[in-house]
């Protein structure tokens, strides 16, 4: 049942969350969000992980009636495929770039190389960008890997920490506080505020980890 | 030309920061007290969104290297020109080698120091403002530091009475003995026990020390618990969200708070009291208050109001000052 909250005067929540991630919730959270992006009362839509905020100008519009048009788009919104480009992200895995690799292994009841292995196994899906700036939340990590976030975040994880934390997979984009589990470093630059393009990633885009050389 | 001649870790560029960068993860940024940095810039016949500095740390002395209109918002803070005292809510133009000084409020926290024509740095993801989390914006993405010189953009000389004007009404700081902020209920209000909700309500909570541009901690006798375990996927969070973490300590997002988040939220500040609450000084009681949609639309609506017949005011009476 998607639920639909109140973010303040100026802001709805649509939560389309029903037990574990949905791709297909995902796609139509995108699909909604580019509707939306179109409709000139709309100041901005975040996609979350299978949910979306959606912010207004209350002064100009009335709350209820965006509250209506959010839930007629997402009833009507498909799951269509978007455009979607492969990124591959060189890993130094372990060691001092991966202080975490060896609890997240025991946790996994795996070796380190195993472990290693099965974060590159998989093709991620970018779904949602955010938190800090340019920072990706990346659905498809190995289920045995889903290991919760840490109880206090760590102060400081430095830029290019390769990181794990509650089912997703992620890079940090600036060196931040984060309750996530490194497992390495990449040399990639995600956000460059300076760049024409400031992201590396966007959404729908399919993201691989591989042994950086 | 402006000199910065105190340094401080905290003390920024700020316009109205960048909203529409948020789909990016970037914060959205901006004046912590939006108001205060309006009515320095109405005061100065400035677009109302034109960047200037945010003051957090006192004294913060600047000299002006030309002849320069300015205005001091915000908290209440002795402000002195030269030797000249500078009543609440001022606009004023300094000669050159003159010297501002503003010491630490006797009300409220943050100052706001506005020149004509706003300040000259270059627009990064559509706005001036200092992120200090990502190092941009601003003076080269960090706080103003002694020996800074700032530059303001083109704008014909402004009019004023050689003692300056100010706002009869200055724009209102909270009260020492305590902030009262008006809530909307957010999306996981409803899982938290009747009697958190109670104490959320009736308690006086404190301003802890671990209050910045992101996030303002708040503390409180008994904590908020949930009736049931949440696990909530990571959502889209906006300034003025009080998340409650597992230990049941209430923080409210601010300007510079991360866009998504992960924790249950309790409520949301409506915007126009958020600039009360930065405002707030540490160790001061923060009291909830739960309002309807409709109240915070109607409120929201009669500030936009408000301020815009501020503007057409100041802009009537300056063409009737007598120089």
């Amino acid at each position: 049942m998607t639920r639909i909250h109140m973010a303040g005067a100026g802001g709805l929540l649509l939560d389309a969350a029903d037990g574990p991630f949905s791709d297909t919730t995902q796609r139509r959270i995108w699909a909604t969000s580019r509707e939306l992006n179109t409709r000139p009362d709309v100041l901005q839509t975040i996609p979350g992980v299978n949910n979306l905020l959606v912010t207004f100008d209350a002064v100009q519009t009335d709350p209820s009636a965006m509250e209506k048009l959010l839930r007629t788009v997402w009833t009507q919104a498909s799951a269509d495929e978007v455009p979607s480009r492969e990124i591959v992200v060189p890993v130094v895995y372990g060691g001092e770039f991966g202080e975490d690799l060896a609890l997240v292994a025991r946790f996994a009841n795996l070796t380190e190389e195993e472990t290693i292995n099965a974060h590159m196994a998989t093709r991620y899906s970018v779904a949602a960008i955010g938190a800090m700036a340019g920072f990706v939340y990346l659905t498809g990590l190995d289920a045995r890997l889903a290991i919760p976030r840490r109880d206090s975040p760590r102060l400081r994880v430095e830029e290019g920490a390769v990181v794990i934390g509650g089912g997703h997979a992620g890079v940090m984009p600036c060196t931040s506080p984060s309750g996530w589990h490194i497992l390495g470093r990449t040399d990639l630059c995600l956000f460059d505020a300076f760049r024409p393009d400031p992201g590396l990633l966007r959404l729908g885009d399919t993201v691989r980890f591989v042994r950086a050389s | 030309m402006i000199e910065i001649l105190t340094g401080s870790s905290l003390n920024t560029i700020q316009d109205f920061g960048r909203p529409h960068a948020m789909a990016m993860g970037v914060a959205q940024g901006g004046a912590m007290d939006r108001l205060a940095l309006s009515h320095g810039n109405l005061l100065l016949d400035n677009p109302v969104d034109a960047a200037g500095i945010e003051i957090v740390f006192f004294p913060f002395r600047v000299r002006f290297h030309a002849e320069t209109s300015f205005a001091v918002t915000g908290a209440a803070c002795p402000a002195t020109l030269d030797d000249l005292k500078l009543p609440r809510d001022w606009a004023i133009t300094a000669k050159p080698g003159q010297t501002l000084t503003l010491r630490a409020p006797e009300q409220g926290a943050r100052a706001y120091l506005t020149l004509r024509g706003g300040l000259d740095v270059p627009p990064v993801l559509g706005a001036r403002s200092t992120d200090l989390k990502g190092g941009f914006g601003g003076l080269e993405g960090r706080a103003l530091q002694k020996g800074d010189r700032l530059s303001c953009l083109a704008a014909s000389t402004l009019r004023m009475p050689a003692t300056g004007y100010g706002l009869a009404r200055p724009c209102p700081v909270p009260p020492a003995d305590g902030t009262r902020i008006r809530v909307l209920p957010a999306a996981e209000h409803d899982v938290f026990t009747p009697e958190s909700l109670k104490t959320f309500h009736a308690a006086a909570w404190t301003l802890t020390p671990s209050a910045n541009r992101m996030g303002y901690r708040l503390e409180g006798q008994d904590a908020l618990k949930l009736s049931r375990p949440l696990s909530l996927f990571s959502h889209g969070i906006l300034p003025g969200t009080v998340q409650v973490p597992p230990a049941g300590q209430p923080i409210i997002q601010m300007m510079d708070a991360n866009t998504c988040g992960g924790y249950p939220k309790i409520a949301t500040v409506i915007a126009p009291d958020l600039r009360l609450l930065s405002q707030t000084v540490v160790g001061a009681p923060v009291h909830f208050e739960t309002i309807t949609r409709d109240d915070a639309v109607q409120i929201i609506r009669q500030e936009a109001a408000d301020l815009k017949r501020l503007a057409a005011a100041i802009a009537t009476l300056r063409t009737q000052l007598v120089f």
